[in-house]
């Protein structure tokens, strides 16, 4: 083995200087190469979301977007049109009443109102209890939402007068998930005015 | 009202050990006695909440003005371990018993990646130098809280006759399970 | 030691989750499924294997008083660069990692090896240091993950062995990873006592 660099102030600082400088301009190819396949990933993830919520369409969403105000937040429309003739409209909302805090769901809307589909894009519950909640409210499930109208007046779970079956053990997270479907429908009934 | 909502989530209901799985080593290795737990405490409050503050404001003024938001992990990882080898040094001129209380906790806490990992998840969580300040601190303080918990217990644990395959970190790790179960019921609470 | 052994050790005699009890936080946090713990522990291993061989080439042109330092800045490069790759072509298994993954830069093994190995060895041997450990750590974070994803969930690798409402919930969530790993290191003290 050869003689170590010896440790004066020039030669730390050199080396240190050089290492970092080597190490960056690596990080900053390879980024170079990610960071397109990344953005591409993410719009991608977008799109399937949509696609899972509305009736199949032909135009882009994404190009439509639309960024509605709700009460403490924002939530995004996208018109899904097939043919030009509205078929659906999906709409990423939110909550902040989860079991362990923020909910964000993909919500799909038929151009009548009623709910087409759903599709949980994060959250913090519970495993095996609240997180149930991406196979509990759809089609066929026991707390099937879909065909309902929330309209202005909202949904809630059987325990509170509603006719939705909460997610068993988990009713705090049921009541939060509708509470984000409710602020999707009662923007889009607002703006449909 | 809102950095008393950080302050719970960061103490009890997301306590940074027993929920989030950050900074485990120093919560096994320093927890034999409640005097070090105490001084180790000390020396990760201090430097995280630097720590954070510095990240934040290069990731505001430095990355995120240049587009370099990928050097991230470098760029806080060297401002860490410089603000480590400062503060030791500051330390050991200004206020020699405190150095004598923290210092061997200090060069550990490089790679604490409990540091780390507060100064990323404030970036993540999009939290203003105040609220980032606060989280830090809170964080810190959780920190301490189950380690000083945990140190009380494990001094107890050494009176109690334990199976031997169970003896040193199994039991501990039991514990520090059982601990975290308690700390299972603050969640909801914010 | 020969290469072989010097590969070898990571496995079992120095099993750096079991028997030197290092990395924990990612051994802990993200073992919720078997799944998870193997990308974790490729992820680690990919960032020692090149570590450990560009430290052992590099190591005589650093000065000693800042070795550690140097060390991390490479380390780090590693690890973003992983990171990315992530990103871009696993996205889903980059988000159930989330924070563990940058946090592989404070990872103990990482440095320890690159500070007790390879600065002191030739390229070659560092790099099979690299691989046998990391891919000890690799088994163990599997272990680990696939007793809590069957206890937990009822599944093995996201096969379903029996009905998730029979699962023993607390092994997926924060308790479970304490307590089973505390078993698991007790039951391997036990086999290593008796050899």
């Amino acid at each position: 083995m050869g003689k170590k660099l010896e440790s004066s102030f020039k030669n730390m600082v050199l080396v240190l200087f050089l290492v970092t400088l080597v190490s960056s301009a690596a990080v900053g190819v390879v980024n170079s190469f990610t960071s397109g396949l990344i953005e591409k990933v993410k719009i991608e993830k977008q799109i399937q979301a949509i696609r899972a919520v509305v009736p199949a369409f032909d135009n882009d969403p994404m190009a439509e977007k639309q960024i509605v105000k709700a009460d403490g937040g924002e939530l995004e429309f996208y018109p899904a049109k097939a043919n030009g003739q509205l078929v659906g409209t999906a709409i990423k909302t939110f909550t902040n009443n989860g079991f362990s805090g923020l909910i964000e769901l993909m919500v799909g809307f038929t151009p009548d109102g009623s709910i087409y589909n759903y599709s949980v894009l994060s959250h913090k519950e519970t495993p095996g209890l609240g997180s149930k909640m991406d196979s509990w409210f759809v089609k066929g499930a026991k707390g099937d939402i879909t065909g309902k109208t929330p309209g202005t007046q909202g949904l809630q779970v059987s325990k509170d007068g509603g006719n939705v079956d909460a997610i068993t053990a988990a009713t705090i997270s049921s009541r939060a998930f509708l509470d984000a479907v409710n602020r999707a429908a009662k923007a889009l009934a607002e703006s449909a005015k | 009202m809102e950095y008393v909502f950080i302050f719970i989530a960061a103490v009890f209901v997301n306590n940074i050990v027993l929920a989030q799985f950050l900074g485990i080593c120093p919560f096994l290795g320093v927890s034999k006695s409640v005097p070090t737990a105490l001084g180790m405490t000390g020396a990760v409050t201090f430097v995280m909440i630097l720590a954070t503050l510095v990240t934040f404001i290069v990731q505001k003024t430095v990355l995120d003005p240049f587009g370099i938001g990928f050097m991230q992990t470098i760029a806080f990882i060297l401002i860490i371990a410089a603000l480590v080898q400062m503060v030791e040094i500051i330390l050991k001129k200004v206020s020699p018993s405190l150095y004598q209380a923290l210092g061997v906790f200090l060069p550990l806490i490089t790679t604490n990646c409990a540091v780390l990992g507060v100064a990323i998840m404030v970036i993540q969580k999009d939290y203003n130098l105040l609220e980032s300040v606060v989280f830090a601190a809170s964080t810190a303080l959780g920190f301490g809280l189950a380690l000083t918990i945990f140190a009380g217990i494990r001094e107890q644990l050494e009176l109690s006759s334990i199976p031997q395959g169970m003896k040193g970190t199994p039991i501990a790790l039991v514990t520090a399970g059982l601990l975290a179960m308690a700390f299972m019921g603050f969640s909801g609470i914010v | 030691m020969n290469n072989w052994q010097t590969f070898t050790k990571g496995f079992f005699k120095e099993n750096p989750t079991f028997v030197l009890l290092l990395g924990m936080c990612p051994t802990l946090g993200v073992t919720t499924s078997a799944m998870n713990g193997l990308g974790m522990g490729l992820a680690t291993a990919f960032v020692l294997i090149l570590s450990n061989l560009v430290i052992s080439l590099v190591a005589n042109l650093i000065p000693d008083k800042i070795r550690i330092p140097a060390f991390i800045v490479i380390i780090a490069a590693f690890v973003t660069v992983v990171d990315m790759c992530m990103a871009a072509y696993l996205p889903s298994l980059h988000e159930s990692l989330g924070l563990f993954i940058p946090l592989i830069v404070v990872n103990c093994i990482v440095l320890g090896r690159a500070e007790s190995f390879a600065s002191k060895n030739k390229a070659i041997p560092s790099m099979l240091d690299g691989l046998g450990i990391g891919l000890g750590f690799t088994m163990a974070l599997t272990i680990l993950g696939a007793i809590r994803e069957i206890l937990g969930s009822g599944k093995f690798f996201n096969m379903t062995l029996y009905n998730e409402n029979y699962g023993m919930l607390v092994f997926v969530l924060a308790p479970g990873a304490f307590i089973a790993l505390g078993y698991l290191i007790a039951f391997i003290n036990r086999i290593r006592k008796t050899n």
